[in-house]
């Protein structure tokens, strides 16, 4: 076994330019051994090209990849004890599920006996028993879906890498999909390392997220770490919704003119002339909008200095007459003092 | 304008014009065909003076025939075999990597069909020469390759820009080496593709004259003989029978290459 102290992947100055493009810039970066570890970011902002950097399939233009301590920036993909699941799923298409699952096992002259054995544990394990003879196009897209992850759990790979896996799936499909992987993921024990631009699925599945923009890591921590103390605005706009305040404002509320960020279902809304707690911040303004969501409403607050912020408050008592009827109202809002985010720059 | 011009069933006009087509184009094999059965060898008399399968026979005693007939095949068949081999590499090539004048070559890879066959003859007689290689039975293969690469490169390549994404790397990723994902992954998905390429490349190959006439030394392949025997009409009907024979060969690989590409619905020659 390896020493768990040693990160699954460790980067080390990692850098891949594309000509003028930098699609990662100078990234450190280490995922702990046996964790699901998200790389979240818009398109382009370099997540994919890492992932593909761990696979083998693109090569640093500087820096150094570890794979649980051995330097693995120059060895090619099949040297490389990592197996990936595609965006497109990428099965074979002349081969039926059972030899596209035993790939992996075929090349490196596993018996046939205990490739079948191997083949039907994964089957069950994705919940697909008894389409091993079925051809990949008469699949569904969620049952193709697991059988690219079958046939890259089977090598039992220290890493595990998702490139978006779930992004053709329909809602319902890719909701169900997180909380499979999730239990697949703890059921096997391996690293995974899942690229995705969807911040609700990062949120959902990992145990820690890191934050890519423009080939950088803007933040690594647990879910909640990003979500409540984003390190940037940068996270707090892509990561939830996010009320920044900016200057003059910002002074006004806490005495310094650092940007700082509150989530909308933070702010409570108040009539003008609650008493205000020392705990917490208030500032009043005029609802400009009032967006009636069934589960929630959503309040566009105007501050006096021309500022808007969001505020989503629960219906737990009231109807949408009641929320409606609030537009163009004087209101105060309050929220903790420990829930604004000194955001950097 | 018919009045049921927008009905989903063809006017008996198109009918009419549709059967009139395959007519023209089908009547003269028949002629051929119904002709090597005559016992008159001179004139095309019908309906035919009587009935003979003599010439069968006859067509079967030519040596010449035979020779012909064997030296068509070997080349079509080396031909074919280089194509196969030299389309399937250019078409990686060029699907595979990025490189400076991709498209100038890819374009210049399929030139020589574009080309009139009397051109490409006439400028490989003059090389050949100009080398003082002799001419000889490579000299037929290598004018033949020319525009056998083509087919196999053209069919090749649609099918590689047709290969689901990232097989090669998910190939790769499962272990395999290069070697080990072309025998697994790439050739698979490119068999059929390499099969009606190939059957294409080998009738082109089977019936060319032109350019053959311009790189054959003293040898004749089977069109060549098929030529010089229209100068001697007494062995007209042994022609024939020659020419249903051609017609039968040439008929199955085409068939089959049409239904090969029908299946996995590929595009057959222009992939641009």
């Amino acid at each position: 076994m390896t020493n768990p102290s040693t990160p699954a992947i460790r980067f080390d100055q990692v850098s891949r330019y594309f000509g003028e493009v930098k699609a990662v810039d100078h990234v450190d970066l280490e995922i702990r051994d046996g964790e699901f570890f998200s790389m979240l970011g818009p398109s382009g902002s370099g997540k994919t090209t890492c992932l593909r950097m761990i696979a083998g399939f693109d090569k640093p233009t500087s820096g150094h990849i570890h794979l649980y301590g051995q330097d693995v920036s120059n060895l090619p993909p099949y040297e490389r004890d990592v197996n990936t699941v595609f965006q497109d799923y990428a099965l074979f298409p002349h081969m039926n599920v059972g030899d596209n699952i035993a790939y992996g096992l075929m090349i490196r002259k596993v018996p046939k006996s205990e490739r079948t054995k191997r083949v039907n544990e994964m089957l069950e394990l994705v919940k697909l028993s008894g389409y091993a003879g079925r051809k990949p196009s008469q699949l569904s897209g969620g049952q193709r879906q697991r059988v690219a992850l079958a046939r890259a759990l089977i090598n039992h790979p220290k890493v595990l890498l998702l490139d978006e896996p779930l992004g053709a799936l329909d809602l319902k499909l890719r909701q169900q999909m997180q909380v499979e992987l999730k239990s697949i993921q703890k059921r096997v024990g391996i690293t995974f390392i899942f690229v995705t631009h969807d911040q609700e699925e990062a949120l959902t599945m990992s145990d820690r997220i890191a934050v890519f923009n423009e080939g950088k890591i803007e933040q690594v921590g647990t879910p909640a770490e990003i979500y409540e103390r984003p390190a940037s605005t940068f996270v707090a706009g892509f990561v939830g919704t996010s009320n920044l305040i900016v200057g003059e404002l910002a002074k006004r509320i806490t005495g310094s003119d650092q940007t700082f960020s509150v989530r909308p279902e933070k702010i409570h809304l108040r009539a003008v002339g609650d008493k205000i707690d020392g705990n917490m911040i208030s500032v009043d303004g005029v609802v400009r909008d009032v967006v009636y969501l069934g589960l929630y409403t959503r309040y566009l607050v105007q501050i006096d200095e021309g500022n808007d912020l969001v505020v989503i408050e629960q219906n737990l008592k009231t109807t949408s007459m009641d929320v409606l009827s609030v537009r163009g109202q004087k209101v105060r809002l309050q929220w903790h003092k420990d829930h604004i985010s000194r955001v950097g720059g | 304008m018919h009045s049921n011009s927008s009905s989903p069933k063809a006017s008996w006009a198109l009918k009419a014009a549709a059967l009139g087509t395959l007519l023209f184009l089908h009547v003269p094999m028949w002629i051929i065909f119904l002709y090597t059965f005559t016992p008159d060898e001179r004139t095309f008399t019908f309906p035919l003076p009587g009935f003979t399968t003599k010439w069968f026979g006859i067509a079967f005693q030519r040596e010449d025939l035979w020779r012909a007939l064997s030296l068509s095949f070997k080349v079509a068949a080396i031909a074919t075999l280089a194509a196969l081999v030299l389309g399937t590499l250019a078409a990686a090539a060029v699907y595979r990597s990025k490189f400076f004048g991709r498209e100038a070559i890819s374009f210049l890879l399929v030139l020589p069909i574009a080309l009139p066959g009397i051109v490409t003859g006439i400028a490989l007689r003059t090389a050949i020469g100009g080398l003082d290689i002799p001419f000889s039975f490579w000299t037929i293969v290598i004018g033949h390759a020319t525009f056998c690469v083509v087919v196999v490169y053209n069919n090749v390549l649609a099918r590689f820009r047709r290969m689901h994404g990232s097989q090669i790397e998910a190939s790769m990723d499962l272990g395999a080496n290069s070697f080990q994902t072309f025998r697994y992954v790439v050739l698979p998905n490119l068999a059929t593709a390499l099969l009606a390429g190939g059957m294409l490349a080998f009738a082109l190959s089977f019936d060319e004259v032109i350019v053959t006439t311009f790189t054959a030394g003293q040898q004749s392949t089977l069109p060549i003989w098929i030529f010089s025997q229209l100068s001697r009409p007494r062995d007209r009907p042994v022609t024939n029978v020659v020419a249903t024979f051609v017609i039968l060969l040439t008929f199955l690989p085409i068939f089959f290459a049409q239904k090969l590409s029908a299946q996995s619905s590929d595009t057959e020659g222009e992939s641009k």
